[in-house]
């Protein structure tokens, strides 16, 4: 089990948290205009690297929000926590 | 049988005057307190405890603890109380413990399966299922796979409930040290000292590790049994130090969360009511310190699997820990010094070592032994064994001459291997050490180190120094700071553990070697296996591992992976490093499910939601099914009714007169704000902007790739407030979607959300005298049908207390559903249910539910819906608000896939004969085209209104095959069926306007 540091409440074990997918991929704001490619990488294309990996969590059990997160795939060690809307912290390799 | 032939008279650490009788295979023995179950039959002079897997040949003690691949016996307490499969060498003996040998029919001396060794052996190599048994077709299934089945397997099941409890613990501490072997020790109590909180585990019952086999060794000048025990003794003391002996670490996870499994009363005689069995301990440790020791690895030659062949320190164990000897005329086979020491041991002992057939031509022992008087035989070669059910002699080459010694054991000591199990789970890299022909822990990747033998420190003085290390930098790691100057302890051994080693196959004069040479003891797999698999084309050892299924027993390997590493690397030329490693995966010894499901079991096992009508309805009689979490009245059975005839009444009620149903466990959620509108618009597919207050619409919810999602009410109560309904599975996902876009999406959109589902009792009254049925009950609104017409929605009150009522409805008849804090919901059912009785009301479930849902074409989620239907396909197109710009999942209906014409559409289904119900699921072919499925059955009932049964489909193409015959092939054979409109009952939709 995981221990996963919420920005708000501090470290808490994986047991309370939901896993929320690939961070920093926005909806378009005009979803009309993108032709058919473009709206299914949105819909289905994802990183999945093996090392930093951006992805957002929520703290389903506890406050309840969404955060973002940085994971190294490889040893599933939380390189950084931060809040919605916040850029990926330097140093992370996303 | 003599007892006690084996039994040296003095020694051991067994208590000599604490007898023990128990029995195996029904015939009576006696050991000592302090024997395993392994130890007990040795020193009776049984080396036969089973037959092996495939070929069922007799097999022996191969080793004396965890790595034991032969000896899986039964033990039986009571009728309820069976365990297979567990390992004699790790089984402590009790008064009057009961064992069974597994495998053979009708016994282990006589085992008719052992045809499968000598005449059928050849044609069941590895991977023989992917060659043979194919001919001809439908024996497969009929013949081969019944009789291959029965005849492979080990232990057999336990029939009967599991009576024992188990316990779980969670635990923090700053320093896990795991194994009390020397190195384990002296890093706990370096830790412990320092202040830390230590947590020290080991899997046997005693601690010490290979100090409790320890003859002529001294430590810090004192004997080492003295120096254990003072040890010991001082880390009991420690009131920040846990001992947990009989516990395995068997898995290393991620951010230092290592399982630890305890055994609590497998080792006493009567087990104590009330105490649990095990104890799982999830333990999250600041550091660990991994001092897992190392195991000895057999050696491959010719026929190596006789019983009484076997590992060289075992034996050496069971003469120092034990007082067993393994045999009287012992013959030795060394690829490493240790050979040399359980010799001169042995021989110390009183057991004759006819001869050391070392397969190295030369090593530093040799002539300190051939001065002792033993026969050493430099350069050996291995040629072959006999014996029936015990070795009987083994032949050697040596310096030109070929040599049989007729012996009853023959003991193989071809090195160490480090234990780096636990390092490995933990995703620390391995680096291959040439010299010691063994992969070391390298870069750790978690807050963790390893000491001692598991990292090639095989020497009692190097593991000590190492555990002091390890210790004095898992404390300082944590922040504690050392009480002393480091200080290594002195040590002194007779006899050394030396060097060596030799992985793959041990050298013999055969050109082509046709006897067995086992690899994988449990799994029978051969060295002439692995050869064949590397010729076929396996070259990856992942390929190899599971084409031959080597490693792949209840051993996990642990004596069979390095050889075959070995062997490949000899059959393809490459060095070790560049063949690749199988990974190690938890569990490191089995553990029992009752472990891991600790007190979840029977109603414990998963929470059950219940609404506030439950009782009521359990007192009618009602039977339930589960829906999710929760249990919802399925039907309300009168006297002498089966699920067939209560149903039809209750729908024959309803639409007669009028029925009660308990709505309470669906989803609910109050949207609130002055953006609440633009959300409910962004989300949903319809337009909510126009909807008055008071008033509600079916609103359907999609995912972003457009398919159908959910659906349900939504009533506008106020201009900024939105009550939802949402299905009762569905409830806690579009909550969270809907908190997702908020969150992530829109946050600047002031918009609350709150989940009323548990808040809010529903009571649904449905019928022609729904009205009639609860007008006297309510205060404050005015239900009439001109006031209050279909889909409406007003807060007032009923029987003294709040009310949200909604005039919604899911069977078509005219229908309300009473909302109340759920404090108030039995009550008010209750008052409602009193008024129903003058009009013949009838309680009615889920089944009842669905039967009327079903006649007026009305979906549900999950049903007609997969995940891959579009509004369109489920005939609900009309619910888009169309002149809206965007909402989740509008841009994905224009894909091409989506607007295809032959996509499957929702129809209704007609059998030719009414009496015929079809089965859900059943696909539809167009007689045309037999073979191929253009449809499937979603939902089909008995209609009780119409004498007939009905059905809902997802056909290709649906909307344009009106009147269409059709057909559903079934084992019986194929039914016709009309496709006609999705609605059965009053298809203009009169009746719930009244």
């Amino acid at each position: 089990m995981l221990v996963i540091n919420c920005p708000y409440c501090g470290e808490r074990p994986e047991l309370e948290f939901s896993y929320g997918g690939q961070a920093h991929i926005a909806r378009p704001l005009k979803p009309a205009e993108l032709g058919d490619e473009e709206w299914n990488a949105y819909l289905y294309l994802r990183a999945n690297p093996k090392g930093h990996h951006a992805e957002r969590w929520r703290h389903i059990h506890g406050c309840a929000r969404f955060f973002n997160a940085v994971r190294d795939t490889r040893t599933d060690h939380f390189v950084a926590t931060y809040k919605i809307g916040e850029p990926v912290p330097e140093g992370s390799r996303t | 049988m003599k007892t006690r032939d084996f039994r040296t008279r003095s020694g051991g650490r067994i208590n000599r005057a604490q007898p023990l009788r128990f029995t195996f295979d029904g015939k009576p023995y006696v050991g000592f307190m302090g024997d395993t179950l392994a130890s007990a039959l040795l020193a009776n002079g049984v080396h036969l405890v089973g037959r092996s897997f495939k070929y069922h040949r007799p097999r022996g003690f191969l080793g004396a603890g965890a790595d034991e691949p032969n000896a899986l016996v039964g033990i039986r307490r009571d009728s309820a109380r069976y365990t297979p499969n567990l390992l004699a060498t790790q089984v402590e003996l009790y008064e009057g413990l009961e064992a069974v040998s597994q495998n053979r029919h009708p016994s282990l001396e006589n085992d008719r399966m052992a045809v499968n060794d000598k005449l059928l052996g050849r044609f069941i190599p590895a991977g023989f299922y992917y060659k043979t048994f194919m001919w001809p077709r439908g024996a497969w299934d009929k013949l081969y796979e019944p009789r291959i089945r029965e005849a492979a397997g080990l232990g057999v099941a336990p029939s009967m409930p599991d009576t024992d409890s188990y316990a779980q613990r969670y635990a923090h501490c700053d320093v896990l040290v795991i194994g009390a072997g020397p190195a384990g020790l002296v890093a706990a109590m370096e830790a412990a000292t320092s202040g830390a909180r230590v947590i020290l585990c080991d899997d046997r019952a005693a601690m010490g590790g290979s100090l409790l086999s320890a003859a002529d060794v001294t430590i810090e000048g004192k004997d080492s049994r003295a120096w254990l025990e003072e040890r010991l003794a001082i880390l009991a003391s420690m009131p920040n130090v846990t001992l947990l002996p009989r516990t395995v670490a068997f898995g290393y996870y991620p951010h230092n969360w290592i399982g630890l499994a305890e055994k609590l009363t497998d080792h006493l005689p009567i087990t104590p009511t009330g105490k649990p069995r095990e104890r799982l301990w999830q333990v999250r440790a600041k550091q660990v310190v991994i001092a897992a020791g190392a195991i000895e690895r057999p050696l491959v030659f010719p026929d190596n699997d006789r019983p009484g062949i076997m590992l060289a320190d075992a034996a050496r164990t069971y003469l120092q820990q034990y007082g067993v000897a393994v045999g009287r005329q012992v013959v030795v086979v060394a690829a490493h010094d240790s050979g040399y020491r359980v010799a001169h041991e042995l021989k110390a002992a009183g057991i004759e070592v006819l001869a050391i057939a070392d397969i190295r031509s030369q090593s530093q022992v040799a002539d300190g032994a051939r001065r002792t008087g033993f026969r050493v035989l430099p350069g050996a070669t291995i040629e072959g064994t006999t014996g029936k059910l015990r070795v009987a002699s083994i032949t050697v080459t040596a310096e030109g001459r070929r040599e049989t010694f007729t012996c009853d054991a023959v003991l193989m000591a071809g090195g160490f291997t480090p234990s780096v199990h636990l390092f490995s789970q933990s995703r620390g890299k391995l680096v291959w050490d040439p010299d010691i022909q063994a992969y070391l822990p390298g870069q750790s990747a978690e807050a963790e180190r390893s000491a001692g033998a598991c990292r090639g420190r095989f020497a009692l003085k190097d593991a000590l120094v190492d555990g002091i290390d390890a210790g004095r930098a898992a404390a300082q790691a944590t922040g504690f700071a050392p009480a002393y100057d480091v200080h290594y302890p002195s040590a002194t051994v007779l006899h050394r553990n030396g060097e060596g080693g030799h992985i793959g196959a041990a050298p013999t004069s055969l050109k082509q070697v046709k006897a067995k040479a086992f690899v994988d003891w449990q799994n029978d797999v051969t060295s002439n296996d692995i050869l064949l698999a590397t010729r076929e084309g396996f070259i990856s050892i992942e390929h190899v591992k599971r084409y031959t299924t080597t490693g792949m027993a209840t051993d996990q390997g642990k004596l069979s992976n390095i050889n075959a590493l070995g062997i490949v690397s000899g059959a393809t030329g490459r060095a070790v490093p560049e063949i690749g490693l199988t990974t190690f995966r938890p569990p490191y010894t089995p553990i029992t499910f009752g472990a891991l499901a600790g007190r979840a079991r029977g109603e414990l096992f998963d929470p059950a939601r219940v609404t506030a009508i439950h009782d009521w309805a359990a007192e009618q009689g009602a039977a339930f099914e589960n829906v999710g979490n929760w249990k919802r009245a399925h039907y309300f059975p009168r006297r002498g009714e089966d699920m067939h005839a209560a149903v039809a009444r209750e729908c024959r009620q309803v639409r007669q007169s009028v029925g009660i149903f308990d709505a309470s466990t669906l989803g609910k959620i109050e949207v609130v704000g002055p953006d609440a509108a633009e959300f409910m618009n962004r989300f949903y597919v319809n337009a909510w902007t126009k909807l008055g207050v008071g008033k509600c619409r079916y609103g359907v919810l999609l995912r972003e790739d457009g398919f159908v999602l959910d659906d349900g009410v939504v009533g506008r109560i106020a201009a900024e407030r939105f009550h939802i309904t949402t299905t009762t599975g569905g409830a806690a996902r579009v909550l969270n979607m809907m908190e997702d876009y908020l969150q992530t999406e829109w946050p600047d959109l002031k918009v609350w959300l709150t989940s009323t589902t548990e808040q809010w009792s529903v009571i649904a009254v449905q019928g022609p005298n729904a009205r009639a049925v609860i007008t006297p009950l309510i205060d404050g609104l005015d239900i009439s049908a001109e006031a209050f017409p279909h889909m409406s929605i007003a807060d007032a009150r009923i029987c003294g207390v709040p009310m949200r009522l909604m005039r919604v409805s899911f069977t078509g008849e005219l229908g309300f559903e009473v909302n109340v804090p759920s404090g108030y919901g039995a009550m008010v059912w209750q008052a409602i249910w009193e008024r129903g009785k003058a009009f013949d009301m009838a309680p009615y479930g889920t089944e009842t539910m669905h039967v009327l849902r079903a006649e007026k074409g009305f979906i549900i989620i999950g049903q007609e819906t997969d995940g891959t239907a579009t509004p369109d396909d489920v005939g609900l197109a009309w619910a888009i608000g169309k002149a809206k710009p965007d909402f989740v999942g509008k841009r994905s209906l224009t894909r091409p896939a989506m607007v295809e014409p032959d996509r499957k559409q929702l129809v209704g289904l007609l059998t030719r004969d009414p009496k015929i119900i079809l089965e859900e699921g059943a696909q539809l072919v167009a007689p045309t085209g037999p073979n191929t499925s253009i449809g499937h059955v979603t939902s089909s009932y008995h209609s009780a209104v119409l004498g007939k049964s009905i059905a809902l489909a997802m056909v290709r193409g649906g909307r344009e095959r009106m009147g269409q015959t059709l057909h559903v092939p079934m084992p019986g054979g194929s039914i016709p069926v009309e496709v006609v409109q999705p609605v059965f009952v009053d298809p203009e939709g009169k009746r719930v306007n009244v």
